[in-house]
Parts: C-alpha cells; structure tokens; sequence
C-alpha cells in the first residue's frame, strides 16, 4: 500500500513537470485558462447570435454553459490517462523503463492522471468564475448543495479515470490511432450526455444512448449541485432526485474500475504477447 | 538553373507522395478524421436546433443557415488541424524522429519540402473536409443557395494559398521547439475557432476582433465561402463584400510566401549557431 501511494505520488509529480516546465507559470497559467475559456465563449457566442444575450432564456443558457465547464475533465481525463501509454512508448519510449521497476504500472497511470485532474481541476474553476462574475450565472456559495457537488466530482472523476484506464488498455494494441479513439470517445460523449443541450434534442435512438452513458447523470448531478434551484425543465433527466443520480453514477464507477483492470489487464498480457511494449509507429 | 529547378519540383514531390498515398493507406484513419469533426460539428447543431427551439426573433428562421455555417466550419477546421500539425509542428516531429538533419544535408531547397508537405496536406485534408461536407449535409439537410461559381474556387483556392503559407512560416518558427511545439499548436485551437468565427459569423465578434482576425487566412476565407454557399442570408451575416476578401486573400498569400522563406533561412541559420537542429526530447 504504502509502495503504490509512493507510485502515485511520484507519477502525479513526473505528470506535473511534463505537463508545465516547458514554460514560466504565468504562461502555463494563460495556457491551461485560455482554452476552455475560448470553447466557453464559442457557445456564449452561439448563444448570443440567436437569442440576443444570456439574459434571455437564462436557465437554459446556465444549462449549457455548466455542462461545458464540467465537460473540460472529461476531454482532460480521457485524452490525459491513454495518451500516457502512447507519449511513454513512443515519444519518450521510456515505458519499458517503467515497465521493469518495482512499482504497480496501474497506480502509475493513475498517478499520471493525477496531473491532470489537477490541471483539468484549475481550467473548470477559472471558467465558473468566468461564468458567475462575468456573465452572471447565479451560482451562490451559500445557497448551493456542497455535499452533492464534492461527492459526485468524487464519484465523477474515479468513473472517468477508470474509463480513461479501459482505454488506455485498448492503447496498449494500438499505433497512432489512440488519439482518435479518445476524441472519438469524448466526442461521442460530448454529443450524447446533454453536455450542451438537452439530450431531449436527439432523436429516441440517440436519447437511449445517452441515458446509457453514466456522464449524463454525473453533468446533471453537477448542475443540481450547483444550481439546486434553478433546473431547466424538458432535459430527459429533470424528475430524478438526487439520491438517485448518485447511486447510478456509483454503480458505473464501480462497473468501470472492474472493467478498468480487466481489459487494462488484457491489454498489458496482449501488448506482452505480441512484443508491443515498446512499439514505435513514427508518431 | 533548370537541374535546380527540377531537383526542388521532385523533393516537392517526393513529399508530398507519403501525405497524398499515406492518406489512404491506414483506412482507420480516414474514419477518424471525417468522423471526429462531425461530432463537434453535430453537437453544435444541436445547440442551434435547441436555441432556435428558444428564440423569438429574427434569427429563428435563419436556423437552417446556421446549421450551414456549422457543417462548413467544421471542414475548415480540418485545415487549420493538417495546418497546425502537420505543417506548423511537422518540423518538430522531424526533428524527433531524426529526419530534420536528413532534409538539411541534402541539396534541395527547404522551401521545397514545406511545399511537398502543403501540397500533400492539401489533398489529405480536402479529402476529408469534402467527406465531413457531405455527410454533415445529408444528416442535417442543409440547402445551399450558391453564388458565382468562379468566386467559390478563387476564394477557396487563395484560402488554401494563404493558410498554408502561414503553416510554412509557422514551421520556420516551429524549428527550434521542445514541447513548446505541442502546447503551442494545442493552444491554438479554440481561441481560434472563437475569433475566426468558425462555428457562427465573425461579424458578431465585433469590426476589432474580426478585422484582427483577418490575419488568419481562414477568417476570410470561411467568411466568403458562407456568404458564396448562402447567397441569401450574405447581406445579413457577411463580415466584408466577397470581393474585399479576395483581395485581402491574396495579399496573405503572398506575403506568408515571402515570410515563410526568410523566416526558415533565419530560423536554419540560429539552429545551426545554437546546435538546435537536432536537439531531442527537449
């Protein structure tokens, strides 16, 4: 145990410097702000060419503007936790490094992860405040449901990361595709868990789909959290308590950690197998 | 002359090759790079949908065209993507796999190879773009109301000129980077597609923004193409008249060209002083 909280911590700390000594913190700083920032204003944009400002229709606007905040550890974690498999083997092709010393591989990336929930972490509170100061979502302290908030951003990020595991061991078998089937994956999610309108909007197909997918109630839950007052009606999720948002974003946790270490598992034993550890495809 | 002219058209076509067989040859690949933009491209047209769902005003019956402008601004980031990564950062990759060194000792222009890479790029991504295009159109059935042909293929040929231009001056400047080269060019995705006006019109950014914009080639160009691919709604959602675009266009051109070519002779010359060119995992 002791071992594995040791791994974690140094791998959250190599992930960190990976991630930020290439420049001066304030840099990093713009870096990690400006991105998500500017995906929040493509959609403040959208919002303001139809409806004339976010003041009209202001629950709606709250709506999409929360859900793509929150959708920015999604795209983080995802991407961050397999992209680890391919930037070791090929780029720094220092996995077989890591591979042959004494530490559980698991922890390892989910120490990397750390970072970038850490980043991730900065990069949706500059946009909430953005949001709240700038443009006026009446998001209160004192009013919101902190004990849902802090319990399904726990529950939240560990389903996420075990996701993120699951495919990382599918990355093990793949060359440069990984990067796609992360943003394939994030983007299909990006389209079908009421990220930034209700998922109502898609045709009955899509709907099941997204109801089939545990960031639907993780987005809804992080809304109720923080807007426990105003729900915008007709999103497909808007009569489930609280109670149980929660249980069902638990139980896919608990579903994808399982999933997590058995295909991370197959993965690892076919990467073995047919000498892939070490792969390099040019990237 | 000739023997130099030739041995600079054959590099140039000697990269571009892997770019114009390569695309093809991983099948995986083509589904990605048409899928992945339209997932975007449809997320955002739901968004539309539902705040037209909303709206009282005029804008609602405008809806289809936004639809529109969606689908073709999300081809176009097809191109500023092959731009930023694989014109822009290419120089980077090289230098990592060990090939930059290769292209500075043999006796072509560098010039040449960036050509082959944005020739090459070009066909790869227009592939692509046309695919998305197309399946986006038919999903969404969007119906275009197109204006004069010969304004379409001038705009987006200059577009094309224009913006690949800048990716060879970008990759002059990309030389000499470590890691840099990946954060810049990840840096420059989204707060391009926000002032560039990919996914709504650049005229509601405001004149400041949108003039400041029009550095990047793609501002016009998308700008023009919208206003040429619906003619109806031109008056209303254009930033500048198509011609002053064209016009625009073809100065960028030719001065990313120009650029481009001083800048890489500076950029080899500092690698060379500094011992950078083939510095790796920086």
């Amino acid at each position: 145990m002791k071992e594995n909280l040791r791994t974690l911590l140094g791998a959250g700390w190599l992930g960190w410097q990976m991630e930020a000594n290439w420049t001066d913190p304030f840099l990093f700083m713009i870096y990690s702000v400006a991105k998500p920032v500017s995906a929040a204003l493509i959609l403040v944009f959208m919002y303001i060419v139809i409806l004339g400002g976010v003041a009209t229709e202001s629950t709606a606007f709250a709506y999409i503007f929360l859900g793509n905040a929150f959708f920015i550890y999604v795209g983080q974690v995802l991407f961050g936790v397999t992209w680890v498999i391919h930037e070791d083997r090929e780029h720094f092709q220092t996995l077989k490094l890591i591979y042959i010393s004494p530490i559980s591989f698991y922890y390892y990336i989910i120490g990397r992860a750390g970072s970038k929930i850490l980043i991730a972490t900065v990069a949706v509170v500059v946009t909430l405040l953005f949001g709240i100061f700038i443009l006026g979502i009446p998001v209160d302290a004192f009013t919101m449901d902190w004990a849902l908030l802090v319990l399904c951003l726990t529950v939240g990020m560990a389903c996420l990361v075990s996701i993120g595991i699951a495919l990382a061991g599918i990355t093990f078998m793949t060359a440069k595709h990984s990067g796609g089937i992360n943003e394939g994956i994030a983007g299909l999610f990006y389209v079908f868990c009421g990220v930034v309108f209700p998922i109502t909007q898609l045709p009955a197909w899509g709907q099941s789909l997204g109801y089939a997918i545990p960031v639907t109630y993780w987005l809804e839950a992080m809304r109720k959290a923080l807007l426990p007052a105003q729900q915008l009606e007709g999103t497909g999720l808007h009569g489930i308590e609280n109670f149980w948002l929660v249980a069902l974003l638990a139980v896919s946790a608990l579903f994808f950690y399982f999933l997590s270490i058995l295909i991370f598992r197959l993965g690892d034993y076919l990467a073995r197998r047919a000498g892939k550890i070490d792969m390099t495809t040019a990237y | 002359m000739k023997e130099y002219l030739l041995l600079n058209l054959r590099a140039l076509k000697g990269r571009a090759y892997p770019r114009v067989v390569g695309g093809t040859r991983e099948l995986s690949w083509i589904f990605f790079d048409t899928i992945l933009p339209l997932l975007t491209v449809a997320a955002y047209v739901f968004v539309y949908q539902y705040l037209g769902s909303l709206a009282q005003g005029p804008q609602k019956e405008y809806i289809g065209q936004f639809v529109g402008y969606v689908i073709l601004g999300g081809a176009m980031t097809a191109y500023w993507m092959n731009v930023l990564w694989s014109m822009a950062a290419q120089f980077y990759w090289e230098k990592e796999i060990g090939n930059l060194q290769l292209y500075m000792i043999a006796p072509m222009s560098r010039m040449a190879v960036l050509g082959g890479m944005a020739v090459g790029g070009m066909f790869y991504t227009t592939v692509r773009a046309v695919s998305t295009i197309v399946i986006g159109v038919l999903i969404f059935g969007v119906t275009f109301s197109l204006g004069p042909p010969i304004y379409l293929i001038l705009v987006f040929l200059l577009t094309l000129i224009a913006l690949y231009g800048m990716g060879m001056l970008f990759a002059s400047l990309y030389m000499l980077y470590g890691r840099e080269a990946w954060h810049t060019s990840s840096l420059l995705t989204e707060p391009i597609y926000l002032v560039s006006g990919f996914y709504f019109p650049v005229k509601y950014m405001g004149a400041i923004v949108a003039v400041s914009a029009s550095i990047i080639p793609i501002t016009l160009g998308l700008d023009a193409l919208r206003q040429l691919m619906f003619t109806e709604t031109a008056g209303i959602h254009g930033f500048l008249p198509v011609e002053v675009e064209l016009v625009a266009l073809a100065v960028l051109s030719v001065l990313f060209l120009f650029l481009a070519r001083h800048s890489l002779r500076f950029m080899e010359n500092l690698g060379r002083k500094t011992g950078r060119l083939t510095m790796r995992w920086q």
